[in-house]
């Protein structure tokens, strides 16, 4: 007999006892049944008890505050906002600073550490050993006392605003923040739009034309000084011919501050330098354990193939690095992410310092803003793992694996 | 302090928080001690000394109240708690009694589960800048930077006196205390602002306290009171009746020197609040003798006012609106009789 003989298909009912109850059957899945029931009734005990709880001591409950009036100020607004907005535009400030605090920390936190990861592998003996007192120094020293460090010792150390280190009379830096001239748009602007557009444009078919040319005939086209010039020169002319695109407003010092132009403010300068210096010395070791788990081989491949070992790196060693960094480096993302809500002891006015600290305050309501507030890091954790996940699986695709 | 807000928020959510018809006394008796929120350090208010013990305003309430049940002023467990997180605190029964320099506001008291049981000190919110940028005035202070500490009203009064104003500011606001004076110091901020008497208290506490004023605008009415939960109306009346009892006395001319001799005095009103006649102790669930007791620990009123934030402390603040009612002043108690 050449061929095993087909099994018979198994019943409807085996399946789906298979399916529910797993190896144990039937008895899994009354077990399994039971065990939901429990968690419901619990969730709901919970829920009963507090509203129960809460109508009987006349606490406040619901989510009609969110249109009432907040009545205070911040002093950093990605939106306009003023104190006769609502509670639930405060929730959307706060929110903007943490999402924009975390953006920036997580994009020079990858720099970084991607930069020190490398440092360390480096055969340069001063470059690795730097690097290594880098990541020693910084993951071991508690992120709360570095954040105070940037913002007390470095930041507080600027003068003040009327002594303030001054470049070239417009811009100035002081321990009110850095104060730059604001752009204002002039009517040159959208011809210098349309050129950057075009050059961007004709980058990519150059680009698309340059790897057709290596997949077909192998040659190499150094296509990067073109690329510069053109997205350099285009604006340029189109500014020449068509007027300046922007005016710019420069900063005064009047009364205690400095009035017109925009403004950096210290509190968020100290929380994203601590952050991704603190976050990149740990990408930099997940860097550098993902390259070594590349086999040495890959290396030598590399170089006995005659690329350099900056080319070796780029192209072989760190493409395959990527799928044993992503999982640990979303875990450090997430973790930038969270350590945000550390922004209240320095004043920055993120989610947690304006809506679950002076909204709270000022409503009472803490199951409402302490739930939204927790909800609202999980969605953001959640949404970043994604974004990772789907990255981790189009690497993993495109190697085939 | 997230993570302490979390916690009590999780507590309350959990369904720890006891139940409406609590018997807070008798809590507190079976535990033998009572549980008191305080700041986390406001000297004349609430703070440790280099001993350790506390001692202020807000701290006399809870030993008050402690001598009231206990006969004994050192039954008191102190909470620190930071402006954030002292009314999950109450709410959640992990305090019996909230004595922390709070602001008496309709929305406190309606919406937190809360009662305010009195008045301990009428408060106003102001300003303090440094000498050397010569203002003399709030309404000078346009364009100026101004550390707050969140959590409080303060924040609100803020925005509402800049903004009735006409000026502009930015407003700089830090979870703790101690972090918003040294952002202040280090001049970050051109003001700083919090209740007045609080101004006074943390101008102590910085390098050179001669380097700093306080400017004469009182920008909000802050009267600041002890809280306790719904739901209890004996532990509401106790907590009320001891301040009163407190602010009567000394109308009475009853001091802790004199209490002893008192006690035997003929004069209605003065054997009615010592117990002597009557059982009015009794019905508030305590013993005939609570105000002796009180007295013997705290002093009246206001031995405890020149002891902790008067004449008789380092911050030196003035009777002003906290003088009696006969005295030019707004303190009035209700009588015991």
């Amino acid at each position: 007999m050449g061929t095993d003989a087909r099994p018979p298909p198994r019943q409807l009912a085996a399946r789906l006892q298979r399916a529910l109850g797993g190896g144990a059957g039937w008895k899994g899945f009354v077990l399994q049944l039971l065990f939901v029931i429990l968690v419901a009734w619990i969730i709901y005990a919970v829920v009963d008890n507090v509203r129960t709880n809460l109508e009987t001591q006349r606490i406040a409950a619901g989510f009609g505050f969110l249109t009432n009036n907040a009545g205070f100020d911040v002093n950093q607004t990605l939106i306009p906002y003023s104190q006769s907005d609502t509670y639930a535009r405060v929730f959307v400030v706060g929110l903007l600073n943490t999402l924009l605090v975390s953006i920036i920390g997580i994009f020079f936190a990858t720099l970084i550490g991607f930069l020190v990861g490398l440092g360390r592998l480096s055969p340069n003996w001063l470059l690795s050993r730097i690097s290594g007192g880098y990541v020693e120094l910084l993951r071991n020293i508690p992120l709360l006392f570095q954040i105070l460090f940037w913002y007390l010792a470095v930041l507080g150390a600027l003068p003040s605003p009327r002594q303030s280190i001054s470049l070239f009379g417009v811009i100035f830096l002081s321990n009110r923040g850095l104060v730059v001239p604001t752009p204002i748009p002039q009517p040159g602007l959208e011809a210098v739009i349309a050129a950057l557009l075009l050059a961007i444009a004709a980058s990519l078919l150059l680009r698309f034309y340059a790897r057709r040319q290596l997949f077909q005939s192998g040659r190499i086209m150094r296509i990067w000084p073109t690329i510069v010039g053109m997205l350099i020169g285009l604006p340029l002319l189109a500014a020449l011919l068509f007027g300046v695109p922007f005016g710019f407003e420069i900063p005064k010092l009047r009364g205690f501050n400095f009035a017109g132009g925009s403004r950096v403010i210290p509190e968020f300068v100290a929380l994203t330098v601590a952050l991704s210096t603190y976050t990149g010395a740990f990408i930099a070791e997940v860097v550098r354990g993902g390259i070594l788990a590349v086999h040495k081989g890959q290396m030598e491949a590399g170089s006995s193939l005659g690329l350099s070992r900056g080319a070796t790196l780029r192209l072989i060693v760190v493409p395959q690095a990527l799928r044993v960094i992503l999982p640990p480096l979303t875990n450090q993302y997430l973790n930038l992410t969270k350590n945000s809500s550390l922004a209240v002891a320095i004043g920055y006015p993120d989610l947690v310092s304006v809506f679950a600290g002076t909204s709270l305050n000022q409503t009472g309501q803490a199951i409402e803003i302490i739930g939204i507030t927790m909800g609202v890091y999980l969605l953001i954790s959640l949404v970043t793992s994604a974004i990772m996940g789907f990255y981790n699986w189009r690497i993993g695709r495109s190697m085939g694996a | 302090m997230k993570r302490v807000s979390v916690v009590l928020a999780l507590a309350l959510a959990a369904g720890f928080s006891v139940p409406a018809t609590a018997q807070t006394l008798k809590t507190v008796k079976d535990r033998g001690m009572l549980t008191c929120g305080v700041s986390q350090g406001l000297p004349g208010f609430s703070a440790p000394d280099d001993k350790g013990n506390w001692t202020g305003i807000d701290v006399d309430v809870c030993r008050a109240v402690a001598a009231a049940i206990f006969n004994d002023p050192t039954k008191v467990k102190y909470v620190p708690l930071s402006a954030k997180d002292r009314f999950t605190a109450l709410q959640s029964g992990e305090i019996d009694l909230l004595s922390r320099n709070t602001t008496w506001t309709l929305s406190r008291d309606t919406t937190l589960g809360a009662n305010f049981t009195g008045v301990t000190y009428y408060d106003g919110q102001g300003f303090m800048v440094k000498k050397s940028l010569k203002v003399n005035s709030a309404l000078e202070l346009n364009s100026a930077s101004v550390c707050v500490q969140t959590g409080t009203t303060t924040e609100q009064n803020l925005a509402d006196f800049f903004k009735s104003n006409n000026m502009k500011y930015e407003v700089v606001a830090f979870a703790g205390a101690d972090e918003t004076v040294k952002a202040y110091e280090s001049g970050r901020c051109d003001a700083f602002t919090t209740d007045a008497s609080g101004l006074y208290a943390y101008r102590l506490k910085m390098t050179n306290p001669a380097d700093h004023v306080v400017l004469p605008e009182i920008i909000s009415k802050e009267p600041l009171g002890p809280m306790v939960r719904h739901g209890d109306d004996q532990w509401f009346d106790i907590v009320k009746w001891v301040l009163f009892a407190m602010v009567d006395s000394e109308e009475l001319g009853i001091t802790q020197r004199n209490v002893d001799e008192m006690v035997k005095s003929d004069k209605p009103e003065v054997k009615r609040v010592l117990g002597t006649d009557g059982n009015f102790g009794e019905q508030l669930g305590l013993t005939k003798d609570w105000v002796v007791r009180i007295i013997k620990v705290v002093g009246n009123y206001g031995e405890t006012f020149d002891r902790n934030v008067g004449a008789g402390s380092p911050l030196g603040i003035a009777r002003g609106l906290n003088q009696l009612w006969n005295k030019g002043g707004i303190q009035y108690a209700p009588p015991i009789r």
